[in-house]
């Protein structure tokens, strides 16, 4: 009963939603030209290159560039639990891009998820962060982006189903998910945990992934930055808390600049989707923002003990079997005792990514293998060979319950049936 | 101190190799013999610690683990299976390019994009090279049994190509002795029936590209589907010839216009 609540909210929310959406279309006047102080400010080659920096930190272009296609001129698609949204062209086409935007244009699709023709954006542009952008960067970002060479690029069709291809529902997620403002600095904090911030709930758009979402997709606030499944692509960001019980715990401040810096670190490597944002992203940052990243991330709260959880079968038979595999397949490399080997193979003991709570990632990292991220520190990384062609599914779960319950691990058993859902993940 | 872990904790749960000495009352000899003995140990038990930390070669070879254990130490594929093509000996720009194809979407393969993903054209450049400097015997794949008129075929289709569907023969390009042409053509020769149907069928299905206009697309869905298995059959059951290199580049004309030699140069 408690559930039927909610739908006469939501049909309130929504009537409000197309009542606001109507107002604000109206306003949109296309093709004004821009105020000349703003006019200046865009040809202006500092700004231009700080606002170079500033996409870079946003890592704007992995999501803006299709596989194999011209950067920024979007096109990939990307996945969601409610179908494909396909990325837009930010190079500065007239008819398939940012052509014929405006600054203020710019802003309101930054700042309050709104399309220069009034329309509702998809909060797969992640606007619930970069809503925290302060004005000054969202000019340079546009100086930026209009410094592009233009690319014609068609829009892709977006690949929602119904309800949710009608923009007018997004006001209804909007009422639950998104809280508009430029980030507002803490006075009690140092400048250096501020830029942190900044950077870590703006631009950054960190909690994106590393925080758990709700049934429509929204980020859950309450704990923020404590880990999530990303969705659709069966990876797992890791907790990014460095106290008591957090993903990060034990690890330094030079831990969290080198990973970010080099794609590794003494407790652990980038994998997944993080090793394409150290790559394309944060190894370009100066080591003053990532100190602030760090300085920020040092600072997120302890997290409850977590449960431990009992396995509902006995996985003393499996752990045997997955000791005997990490003696013959693992350990040459990751060490008999997990400890890996300094700035080469990653130590698995203590490992966030091996001790998220659902195994995936670890699962994963078996099946495919692959290169350390490739950094302008580590040109020629080392690698994994895939164990996908090797192992059975019954196998990969032993050694992956054996690592995550081994020497100082304690996380929960895999079992045979996750793997086969992680072996047919979509590598994207 | 992270870092060190590894080295410091063996030396501090090892005792000292003079722990001890000196304490008990010992014939002399007995004390200079085991001092030795205690200097040899800890000499072989440090050896051990170092070559613990230093046992991962800074080679090529270490680095690409995940190439070699699918593809083989040396290239050499998966004869067995046919899966996994051979990489030994083909040129250098060929191997290099096919990732790069892998990279930007124009050849379809979820494990291989994944591996590849962010390498560098450097790196590529280097793992291109390794590949191409590997040389390995040829194992032989099995080949199905094929009636001997579409092996005809396929020899046709091989040497003279087929004017009527607008095929060029396969040696126009690959090369004489069908070793593939430097640097960007892969030689025909001792690759399994299973691979080379499978990559033609690829071409046809789009699941295989390379850059415009692509002639090996043109010319897999000029074939017809017994064409293929004709000339598939007929490549991974002729002899591979002694000298498996490829032949110099700028030694042949292309019947077609292909996007790959324009760029790499490889056409005359």
């Amino acid at each position: 009963m408690k559930r039927l609540l909610w739908i006469p909210l939501v049909l309130a929310v929504l009537a409000l939603a197309l009542w606001w959406w109507l107002a604000h279309r109206s306003n949109a006047a296309p093709g004004m030209a821009e105020d000349p102080a703003i006019a200046a400010m865009l040809k202006d080659p500092t700004v231009i290159a700080k606002g170079r920096y500033l996409a870079t930190a946003g890592d704007c272009v992995s999501c803006h560039t299709a596989q194999g296609g011209a950067r920024y001129a979007g096109g990939r698609l990307l996945p969601t639990p409610f179908g494909n949204v396909p990325s837009s062209n930010l190079t500065p086409d007239p008819q398939t891009g940012l052509g014929q935007w405006r600054l203020e244009d710019f802003w309101r699709a930054l700042h309050s998820g709104v399309g220069r023709h009034g329309e509702l954006l998809y909060p797969v542009f992640s606007y619930t962060s970069f809503t925290k952008v302060t004005r000054e960067d969202a000019i340079a970002i546009f100086a930026y982006l209009k410094s592009l060479p233009p690319v014609r690029q068609q829009a892709t069709p977006l690949g929602l189903r119904f309800p949710y291809n009608v923009r007018a529902t997004l006001a209804a997620w909007r009422a639950l998910y998104f809280k508009e403002g430029v980030y507002q600095a803490d006075p009690a904090q140092s400048a250096s945990w501020n830029r942190g911030a900044y950077l870590v709930q703006g631009l950054g758009h960190c909690i994106e992934c590393h925080a758990p979402r709700g049934t429509w997709g929204g980020v859950e606030p309450r704990a923020p930055l404590s880990g999530g499944r990303i969705p659709e692509v069966d990876w797992y960001a890791p907790d990014l808390s460095m106290q008591a019980h957090g993903g990060l715990q034990g690890w330094s401040k030079q831990d969290i600049v080198d990973l970010l810096k080099t794609g590794q670190a003494s407790k652990g490597s980038a994998l997944g989707p993080m090793a394409d944002v150290v790559v394309g992203s944060t190894q370009h940052l100066r080591d003053e923002d990532l100190q602030a990243i760090a300085d920020y991330l040092q600072s997120l709260p302890a997290r409850p003990k977590p449960l431990t959880t009992k396995p509902s079968f006995d996985s003393k038979p499996l752990i045997e079997r997955g000791q005997g595999i990490y003696a013959q397949r693992c350990a040459s490399c990751h060490g008999k005792d997990g400890a890996g080997i300094a700035g080469v193979y990653p130590p698995l003991d203590g490992n966030a990514t091996v001790l998220e709570p659902t195994g995936m990632n670890a699962t994963r990292a078996v099946l495919l293998g692959g290169f350390a991220p490739l950094t302008q520190g580590n040109p020629r990384p080392y690698s994994m060979p895939p164990y996908a062609q090797q192992l059975s599914d019954a196998d990969v779960a032993a050694v992956v319950t054996y690592v995550r319950q081994a020497w100082s691990n304690r996380a929960a058993a895999v079992e045979e049936r996750d793997v086969v859902t992680y072996r047919h993940t979509p590598v994207d | 101190m992270p870092q060190h872990n590894r080295t410091w904790r063996g030396w501090r749960t090892r005792p000292p190799y003079t722990a001890g000495m000196g304490r008990a009352v010992l014939p002399f000899g007995y004390r200079r013999i085991m001092s030795w003995v205690l200097v040899l140990a800890g000499m072989v038990a440090g050896g051990i610690a170092y070559a613990d930390q230093a046992s991962v070669p800074d080679t090529l070879k270490q680095r690409i683990a995940a190439c070699t254990a699918c593809h083989g130490l040396h290239g050499e594929g998966s004869p067995g299976s046919g899966f996994f093509p051979r990489l030994a000996g083909k040129p250098a720009g060929y191997l290099a390019l096919q990732i790069q194809n892998f990279q930007r979407g124009r050849r379809h393969y979820a494990p291989m994009e994944y591996t590849v993903r962010q390498l560098s054209p450097a790196y590529i450049h280097q793992i291109a090279e390794y590949f191409a400097a590997q040389q390995v015997p040829y194992e032989r794949a099995p080949v199905p049994d094929i009636a001997p008129s579409l092996l005809q075929r396929g020899q046709q289709l091989v040497s003279l190509g087929d004017p009527a569907l607008k095929v060029p023969p396969c040696q126009a390009c690959h090369g004489k002795a069908l070793t593939g042409t430097e640097p960007s053509v892969p030689g025909l020769v001792g690759l399994p029936y299973d691979y080379i149907s499978s990559q033609l069928g690829s071409w046809r299905t789009g699941t295989r590209a390379s850059a415009a206009p692509d002639c090996m697309a043109i010319i897999a869905n000029r074939l017809a589907p017994t064409d293929i298995s004709a000339v598939a059959a007929w490549l991974a059951s002729h002899e591979v010839p002694a000298d498996t290199h490829p032949q110099p580049a700028g030694s042949i004309t292309p019947p077609l216009r292909c996007g790959v030699l324009d760029a790499a140069g490889g056409g005359s």
